[in-house]
């Protein structure tokens, strides 16, 4: 991890089409990760989020379009060599009753490994890192059960990062995790993109979260790009409106400087500024 | 890393988090081995209490052999009755023990593992069934003996486990969706083989009754030569396969993030477990239970996700002790063992549900 790639790989999805049976949730959509950057997937209940980062972690196949990883089609590609470049954590991921954190870690250097080439030194300092970068290198011979909500999500990134990949997809890194557990996530992240170079993307549910930590937002509404680009650029009233049917206020996050999206409901709206739910009104 | 040893052991300088990261994997391997160490002790604890079961089950009970006698009689001495009660009765009942544990306690720690739920055994979810109904089948409708139900077994087994599979799989296979698929399958089997037995003679019902309880009364060499000859093909290859199956074992998304081919590699477990579950009914009829047992025991034993290995050697711990214990308990009778390890399993049952529903996960 040491040792960053010179090129970071890219993954794109170009005019792809996914769904489950027939239903489509993502329909033709289009839409590159920055390499380097971490991209946040933002949108409304149902409108396809984890659906999309499911397509670009080949976990779907599409009905339509493909999904490329360094230009190539990504289902022509083995799939332990995809596993090599791109690392996934998944919604809600349940851990086998009684594993230890060494052991769930070391699962994530499955990729790496072969049939017969068993566990190497290599394998150890892989895992090593993984848990000194996630601060879970303490629990290491704890059984998973054990841990709290937060512990055990850091030893699921753990698990990835153990995969050594240049991209990272997280699918909802931050649910039923309190506040405090969520930043911690979220800051482990962030760290992993500026010490490494990973390119990462996640889907978040928390707008402002999103905007605080997103290089670039990637906003979806029925199975469609609304709107991409740099959360300063995209995050506005009218758009807010549009996509969550929300009103609201957009401030300045006065401890980040991002983004601030301040909802505007029935009740509670002692002091709405002048012209706030402008784009909503229009 | 030999000088960064030194360097790491005080707290300050810059090659500090350098050997920091290096005494931490030196940590975890020696964690590692230290796992597999006691793995390795309990594993070891487990098989020689399988021949320590295996020595009583053939030396003592209803006709007890000295050691000396026994070697004269495998050494080719001929002793009047000893010899043949431990050539032909003793030694093929306890071999048929081993094998038919193993085949059991893989299979359903296997279907355990994979479908994360440890009702998901196929005892319980109708492949051991679908195996004795097709053999009761082959017995009370066209008259088959010997060989013949023992295939009729094996292909009754296979065929409803890919009936499950494939029924299951329209619309995702959940790990509850294709345990209630299997339970229905398991009523009807149930029922067809009620109805089997109230149309067949007093004698070919006897007969029949055996496949649905499972016993080893009937140990025969070429039985014991049958299943051990699918064994050495299946056991291997489910050893083998047991690396997908602790991927499999986070959960399909995972898996797939890891390079796993999900789908094929779920099959051909599937495929495994059902042949094995299918090869030791076809030899001993469905012993209840034994599937079902063994991964929650082992898993005990280790205190985590168990080993396929671990599981089979339970397996035959299990069946060797609850056989001596049906061929003995009571003088005159041998009872067939599935009676007994039937017994054992309804309390572990009612204990994995209420154990299982509070944990809300597989245990």
């Amino acid at each position: 991890m040491a040792d960053t790639p010179r090129e970071p790989s890219t993954l794109e999805a170009r005019s792809i089409t996914l769904g489950y049976d027939e239903r489509k949730v993502v329909d033709g959509l289009t839409v590159a990760l920055p390499p380097g950057r971490v991209s946040v997937i933002v949108g409304a209940n149902g409108s396809g989020k984890s659906t999309l980062l499911r397509g670009l972690a080949r976990l779907l196949k599409p009905s339509g379009g493909s999904v490329l990883l360094d230009g190539q089609d990504i289902r022509s590609l083995p799939s332990r060599a995809v596993a090599r470049t791109i690392g996934l954590l998944p919604q809600a991921p349940v851990p086998p009753g009684g594993i230890t954190v060494a052991e769930l870690v070391g699962r994530g250097r499955y990729p790496h490994q072969g049939w017969f080439r068993r566990w190497t030194p290599g394998d150890d300092a892989a895992v090593a890192e993984a848990l000194r970068v996630t601060d879970t290198l303490a629990f290491a011979d704890r059984s998973v059960d054990e841990l709290s909500g937060g512990q055990r999500q850091r030893v699921w990134i753990a698990l990835a990062l153990a995969q050594q990949t240049d991209i990272l997809l997280l699918d909802e890194p931050t649910t039923f995790l309190d506040v405090a557990h969520q930043i911690e996530v979220l800051d482990l992240i962030t760290d992993l993109n500026r010490g490494s170079g990973t390119t990462v993307a996640m889907v978040l549910h928390d707008l402002n979260l999103a905007a605080r930590y997103a290089h670039h937002l990637i906003v979806l509404k029925d199975g469609r790009l609304a709107a991409q680009g740099p959360p300063a650029a995209v995050v506005t009233p009218r758009l807010v409106h549009e996509v969550f049917g929300l009103r609201c206020t957009v401030i300045a996050d006065p401890v980040a400087g991002t983004p601030l999206v301040v909802p505007i409901g029935r009740h509670h709206t002692a002091s709405v500024p002048a012209g706030a739910g402008a784009g909503a009104a229009s | 890393m030999s000088a960064s040893t030194q360097a790491g052991l005080r707290p300050d300088g810059t090659a500090e988090s350098g050997s920091a990261a290096g005494s931490a994997a030196r940590a975890l391997a020696a964690g590692r081995a230290a796992r597999r160490r006691s793995r390795s002790v309990r594993a070891g604890a487990l098989a020689l209490a399988a021949v320590i079961l295996f020595a009583v089950s053939v030396l003592l009970g209803s006709y007890t052999v000295t050691v000396p006698d026994f070697f004269s009689i495998l050494g080719g001495a001929q002793i009047p009755g000893a010899s043949y009660i431990v050539l032909e009765n003793k030694l093929p009942r306890a071999l048929m023990a081993v094998l038919v544990g193993i085949g059991f306690g893989m299979a359903g720690t296997i279907f355990q593992t994979l479908l994360r739920n440890p009702l998901a055994s196929p005892d319980v979810i109708g492949i051991s069934y679908g195996a004795s109904a097709s053999a009761v089948t082959a017995i009370v409708l066209f008259g088959a003996s010997g060989a013949a139900v023992s295939f009729a077994a094996v292909a009754g087994g296979l065929g409803v486990a890919a009936a499950i599979y494939l029924t299951a799989r329209r619309g995702g296979l959940g790990g509850y969706r294709l345990i209630l698929v299997g339970i229905a399958f398991a009523a009807v089997l149930h029922a067809l083989v009620n109805f089997l037995l109230t149309r067949a003679d007093l004698r070919t019902a006897a007969e029949a009754l055996v496949w649905l309880t499972g016993s080893l009364n009937s140990s025969t060499w070429d039985r014991a030569a049958l299943l051990g000859g699918a064994l050495v093909l299946l056991v291997p290859a489910a050893l083998v396969l047991s690396r997908l199956l602790q991927l499999l074992e986070l959960g399909d998304d995972a898996a797939a993030g890891l390079g796993v081919r999900v789908e094929v590699s779920r099959a051909a477990l599937i495929l495994t477990g059902a042949c094995l579950a299918a090869v030791s009914t076809a030899a001993a009829g469905p012993v209840a239970a034994v599937a079902f047992l063994c991964g929650p025991i082992a898993r005990r034993l280790v205190g985590g996700p168990p080993s396929l290995a671990l599981a089979g050697l339970v397996g035959a711990v299990l069946v060797l002790a609850a056989d001596f214990a049906a061929a003995n308990l009571i003088p005159g009778t041998s009872l067939p063992v599935g009676v007994l390890t039937g017994a054992l399993g309804a309390p572990v049952l009612l204990w994995l549900l209420i154990s299982v529903n509070r944990s809300g996960q597989g245990g």
